[in-house]
C-alpha cells in the first residue's frame, strides 16, 4: 500500500502541496483530492522536501497532473528537491514543464511576479 | 565491497541517470537511428495524450509478479508480434541502456522503422521505457505485474503522445487502434509463454489531453518517415551531382 500524505495550504493565490512519503500510481487518489482544494490557484507549488520514495509510475502521475494544471491555467513550481528527485525530473525532462526551484520562498516570488 | 549509502532514497538503483544525448550498446537493427538523439517524453510529444493500460491474468500459484516481470525482461523481444524486432542491449533492461528496434509504420507494410528505447526505470515489480527523439510516440511505457486475487496480472501501461502531426494525422486514420493491437498481441504472448492457453487482455484508453501541442509541432524534422520521403525525392539529384563530380 502506498504511503503518501499531502498537506495543502495557501499563500495569496499560490496553492503548496507538501508531500510526504512515496508517489507512486497508488498516490493517485491522495494527489488529486490535494490538487481539488488547489482549486482556483493561480499557481502550484509542489513541496518534495518530504518525499521518499518515487517510481515511474508516480511520475506518470506528475505528469497527469501537469495536465490538469494546465487546463486550470495554473503554473506549476517544485521545490525540496534532492539531487536524486532533480536528476529523475531532468531525465523525464518533465523539468521543461515544471519550474524547479530552490527554496519555497523564490517558488513563490516566481509565482507572484 | 562498498556498502550502499543509507541515507539514498531506496529507489535510487531503480532509475537511470539523466543523459544529453544518447548512445547504445545494442547490436543487430539495420541502422541506429537513436545515437545522438534526445529521450522525448509526453511532455515533448504534439498530439493528444492518451493513458493506455493492457492486462493479462495469469495463475499466481505457479507465477509470483516478481517471477512474471523477470521473465518478460529476460525474453522482452520474444514477445512482440511477427515482424517486430527489438534489439536489447548487451546489459538487457537495466536503467540507462538504450534498446534499437525496428517495427512496422503500418501493420503488415514490408516498411520497417528503425528507432529505439531508453529503459528509465528497473525495480523487482516493474521496468519501464522513454522513447527518443524521432519515434513515432513521445511516450513513456511501464512493464508490471502484481497480484490480484488467485491471479498475477501483467499489465502494460502508456502515457503517449503522437510526436508530430504527421503521426497524429496516421493515428486519426486508424494506426492509435493498430498500437493497441500491437500490445494486446504482446500481453497475450507473454501469457502463453506462461502456460495461459486462451489469454484474455483487458484493454483501457482513455484521452486524459484532448489538446495538441502545437510548439512541438517541429518534431516532425525527426521524423524518419520525412527523412526517407526526402532522401527518395532528392536521390536523382544526388546521382546527377555524383556522376558532375566523377566524369
Amino acid at each position: 500500500m502506498t504511503d503518501t500524505t499531502i498537506d495543502v495550504s495557501r499563500d495569496g493565490p499560490t496553492a503548496i502541496l507538501r508531500v510526504r512519503g512515496e508517489i507512486t500510481s497508488g498516490s493517485e487518489s491522495a494527489l488529486m483530492a490535494a490538487y481539488g482544494q488547489a482549486a482556483g490557484a493561480k499557481a502550484v507549488v509542489l513541496d518534495f522536501a518530504s518525499l521518499e520514495y518515487m517510481n515511474s509510475g508516480g511520475i506518470g502521475l506528475l505528469v497527469t497532473l501537469l495536465v490538469r494544471a494546465q487546463r486550470d491555467g495554473q503554473r506549476l513550481f517544485a521545490v525540496g528537491l534532492s539531487e536524486h528527485y532533480r536528476q529523475i525530473l531532468a531525465l523525464t525532462r518533465l523539468d521543461e514543464a515544471i519550474a524547479i526551484h530552490d527554496s519555497e520562498t523564490a517558488a513563490l516570488a516566481a509565482a507572484s511576479a | 565491497m562498498t556498502s550502499p549509502d543509507p541515507r539514498a532514497p531506496r529507489d535510487q538503483a531503480s532509475w537511470a541517470k539523466p543523459v544529453d544525448r544518447l548512445t547504445t550498446t545494442a547490436s543487430g537493427a539495420a541502422s541506429d537511428t537513436v545515437t545522438g538523439r534526445r529521450v522525448a517524453g509526453p511532455v515533448q510529444g504534439f498530439g493528444q495524450l492518451w493513458q493506455k493500460s493492457f492486462a493479462v491474468r495469469i495463475p499466481s500459484d505457479e507465477h509470483s509478479p516478481e517471477a512474471v516481470v523477470a521473465h518478460w525482461k529476460e525474453r522482452f523481444p520474444t514477445f512482440w508480434p511477427r515482424g517486430a524486432r527489438f534489439y536489447a542491449p548487451l546489459a538487457g533492461i537495466s536503467p540507462g541502456e538504450v534498446a534499437l528496434l525496428e517495427v512496422a509504420p503500418v501493420p503488415g507494410s514490408p516498411v520497417k522503422m528503425s528507432t529505439g528505447v531508453m529503459v528509465i526505470y528497473v525495480d523487482h515489480e516493474s521496468f519501464t521505457f522513454m522513447t527518443p527523439e524521432g519515434h513515432a510516440l513521445a511516450a513513456w511505457i511501464t512493464f508490471s505485474a502484481y497480484r490480484d486475487g488467485d491471479d498475477t496480472v501483467a499489465q502494460a501501461q502508456a502515457l503517449e503522445r503522437t510526436s508530430d502531426p504527421l503521426v497524429e494525422l496516421s493515428y486519426l486514420l486508424g494506426a492509435n487502434r493498430a498500437n493497441d493491437g500491437f500490445w494486446e498481441q504482446t500481453l497475450a504472448n507473454l501469457a502463453r509463454s506462461l502456460g495461459v492457453a486462451e489469454p484474455v487482455v483487458q484493454s483501457t484508453r482513455v484521452c486524459v489531453d484532448k489538446r495538441r501541442q502545437w510548439r512541438y509541432a517541429s518534431n516532425v524534422r525527426h521524423s524518419p518517415a520525412v527523412h526517407m520521403t526526402v532522401s527518395t525525392l532528392t536521390a536523382p539529384a544526388r546521382w546527377v551531382r555524383r556522376r558532375r563530380v566523377t566524369g
